[in-house]
């Protein structure tokens, strides 16, 4: 039995390890909660990269409806077809557009299905899929057959929190919360991420990181991607160690700040607090 | 050996369901995990708890079914003794206040103290120490200064007592007062708002035709979100008592409230939830209306709001027979989380000010009763209760 390990690119603690195991074996769709930035998305793509699996992303809007997902039929060219007499008008089948579960269940290769953002969607969005994603099959009214999967897809969930979800889908789910990384675990990320780091560079960034985010009252607090961003941008920009290790005088504000804190109130409170900080040293 | 598990996170109010039970006993078949304590937390976590709000009640029950603690009352009660409990109710007290209260002792000796010296004493009585009268250091009576003590009958000078015995009728809130508060009704509005959410597609003949008329007879075609708006609240207002210092701030939420819903109930209470509420003001005690009535006729997808300034003896929200009006048999808290476990989505909206809900104790116990979701009475207090009553 293949299992999910972490990959080059990605660190995966061990009991996500664990619950992405257990939903593979158990084939339960995972539903994976965590701070924005926490890598929920990504974890599907590594998902099917460790297991050499198709992936099918279906991104949910809030405009979208379940039944996107399954199909659609494209009623209006289908009546344009007619008054054009094109042949293919009799095929009810032509004019089926299949959508990503539909997708995802005839594929060949047991397929990585992504649904990414659930609680974005109408609050009945997840009810209306419960039948399709526990029995893995659904009807198709227009042409009267039952498509069912070939393969049982593994089945990513990722919600951001905004909705709560219904029980009764959430009983048919495995649940796992990704908690924002210790500093051990963020050092072997950002060394996933940039090999070429220096040891320096990346165990001071990560200090004024962790320190940035013990700041009180952020709206927003960074998170794992924007570090990766920032380091970036800090790597690129080659700005020398120093200004990092040099923190007296700049202690609330980091350099680039603004790969790190999104938010003009968290500046702001960042301005606020490094002034205070310059005129307490001043004295 | 599971449905043990499954019983002692049944009893620390996991909510967990059979359909994960098997899950869990088929991955274990599966051997998914195997002797490996850790392993095994992270999986029938995995498999049993969908929501990370729940995380912490999972652990707790975790560690009492393997050290081999079954019962969470047990539990409480091994760690929690009495005396530690009525402590922390006197914690709120000053030193002074404390040396007061010490020759009177805890509510239950209050109150048989209070019934003897109500047969000892046949005649009014003002000033002093003892007597039941006014004015005065005595434990009972009314606008004294015992801070534990009971008031009987008139207005009470300082908001502490723990007892009044007096029955007092406070008018109905009025809703015909214009509303000063218009982005109140802007934030309560948010509620309405969350049921249509949905995409734009279905035509509304009612704002089409209105609009239409208003183009000078140009179509302009009005479409809304197809669901209907499904929006049920409750709300209880605490009136009188500490609340009259606080009426007028409830009657403008009262106002905006009532306009933005079709689905909305009102019920008073008095500074706290006991076995019933109550829906008119001026016959509160001929029509009471018990709480199991109230969760039997609501279905829980109805919301709940209190509005109430919280700030009360905090005998009133733990002991049985705290009630300032009448003897309870049970504690308030027990009724509060009788309605919190039927009712996902509640709210206390408090109007006093933020900063000082952490000099009363009785306001902590309460937010702790609510998970923290207690709210002030300004815009952004309301916004975020909305947004969390919706969520």
């Amino acid at each position: 039995m293949t299992s999910f390990q972490s990959t080059g690119e990605y660190i995966a603690t061990e009991n996500l390890r664990m619950a992405v195991n257990a939903a593979i074996v158990l084939e339960k769709p995972l539903l994976i909660k965590g701070e924005p930035g926490t890598g929920k998305t990504l974890l599907a793509e590594q998902i099917a990269k460790s297991l050499g699996a198709p992936l099918v992303q279906w991104h949910i809007k809030s405009t979208t409806k379940a039944h996107q997902g399954l199909y659609e039929y494209d009623a209006v060219s289908r009546l344009r077809d007619s008054q054009l007499g094109d042949d293919k008008v009799a095929d009810v089948r032509n004019y089926i557009n299949k959508g990503k579960l539909w997708e995802a269940f005839d594929s060949e290769q047991r397929a990585v299905l992504l649904i990414d953002e659930i609680d974005k969607a109408d609050i009945e969005f997840p009810n209306d899929l419960l039948q399709e994603l526990d029995r893995m099959e659904f009807f198709v009214y227009e042409t009267g057959e039952t498509v069912k999967a070939v393969n049982r897809p593994i089945i990513v969930i990722t919600s951001n929190n905004e909705k709560e979800l219904p029980d009764a889908f959430l009983r048919r789910c495995f649940f796992h919360f990704i908690s924002f990384p210790s500093v051990d675990t963020m050092k072997e990320i950002v060394e996933v991420h940039y090999p070429n780091i220096s040891a320096k560079l990346s165990a001071e960034a990560l200090e004024v990181f962790f320190e940035l985010r013990d700041v009180p009252g952020l709206k927003k607090r960074p998170s794992t991607s924007e570090l990766i961003d920032w380091l970036k941008l800090l790597m690129s920009d080659d700005i020398p160690d120093t200004i990092l290790s040099n923190r007296d005088q700049s202690k609330a504000i980091p350099p680039l700040h603004g790969a790190l804190v999104k938010n003009e109130q968290d500046v702001q409170l960042l301005e606020r607090l490094a002034f205070m900080h310059r005129r307490e040293t001043a004295r | 050996m599971l449905i043990y598990f499954f019983d002692c996170l049944k009893k620390h109010q996991v909510p967990v369901s059979l359909t994960e039970l098997l899950d869990l006993i088929n991955g274990l078949d599966k051997q998914l995990v195997f002797a490996d304590q850790d392993d095994f937390y992270h999986f029938s976590r995995c498999c049993l708890v969908k929501d990370e709000k729940h995380f912490d009640k999972f652990d707790r029950a975790f560690k009492a079914f393997f050290d081999g603690l079954q019962s969470v009352e047990g539990m409480l009660e091994a760690l929690i003794p009495d005396d530690w409990l009525r402590s922390e109710i006197t914690k709120q007290l000053t030193d002074e206040q404390k040396d007061k209260v010490k020759s009177i002792g805890d509510l239950n000796k209050l109150i048989e103290e209070f019934k003897k010296r109500l047969e000892e004493q046949k005649e009014r009585h003002e000033g002093g120490n003892k007597w039941i009268g006014t004015g005065g250091t005595s434990p009972f009576g009314h606008s004294g200064y015992h801070p534990n003590g009971m008031r009987v009958g008139g207005a009470g000078g300082n908001r502490q007592a723990a007892k009044i015995w007096e029955r007092r009728d406070f008018k109905n809130l009025d809703n015909d007062a214009q509303i000063s508060a218009r982005n109140i009704q802007i934030a309560l509005r948010r509620l309405r708002k969350f049921a249509r959410t949905g995409a734009e597609d279905q035509l509304d003949i009612n704002d089409t035709i209105s609009s239409t008329a208003k183009n000078a007879g140009m179509l302009d075609i009005k479409m809304v979100p197809e669901r209907h708006n499904a929006v049920k609240v409750l709300v209880f207002f605490d009136v009188g008592g500490s609340m009259d210092y606080h009426v007028k701030a409830v009657q403008e939420l009262f106002n905006a409230v009532r306009t933005e819903f079709k689905h909305l109930e009102f019920y008073y209470f008095h500074n706290f939830i006991y076995e019933s509420v109550w829906k008119d003001n001026l016959r509160r005690h001929e029509e009471r209306i018990p709480i199991g009535e109230i969760l039997n006729k609501y279905s829980r997808d109805y919301k709940v709001i209190f509005v109430g300034d919280a700030a009360m003896s905090p005998y009133e929200v733990m002991q049985p027979g705290g009630s300032i009006e009448h003897w309870n048999e049970e504690a308030g808290s027990v009724w509060m989380k009788r309605l919190l476990s039927s009712y996902d989505k509640a709210a206390w909206i408090n109007p006093e000010a933020e900063d000082g809900w952490k000099y009363t104790q009785s306001t902590q116990l309460i937010r702790d009763l609510l998970e923290d979701r207690m709210y002030p009475l300004t815009v952004n207090g309301l916004e975020k209760s909305m947004a969390n009553l919706t969520k």
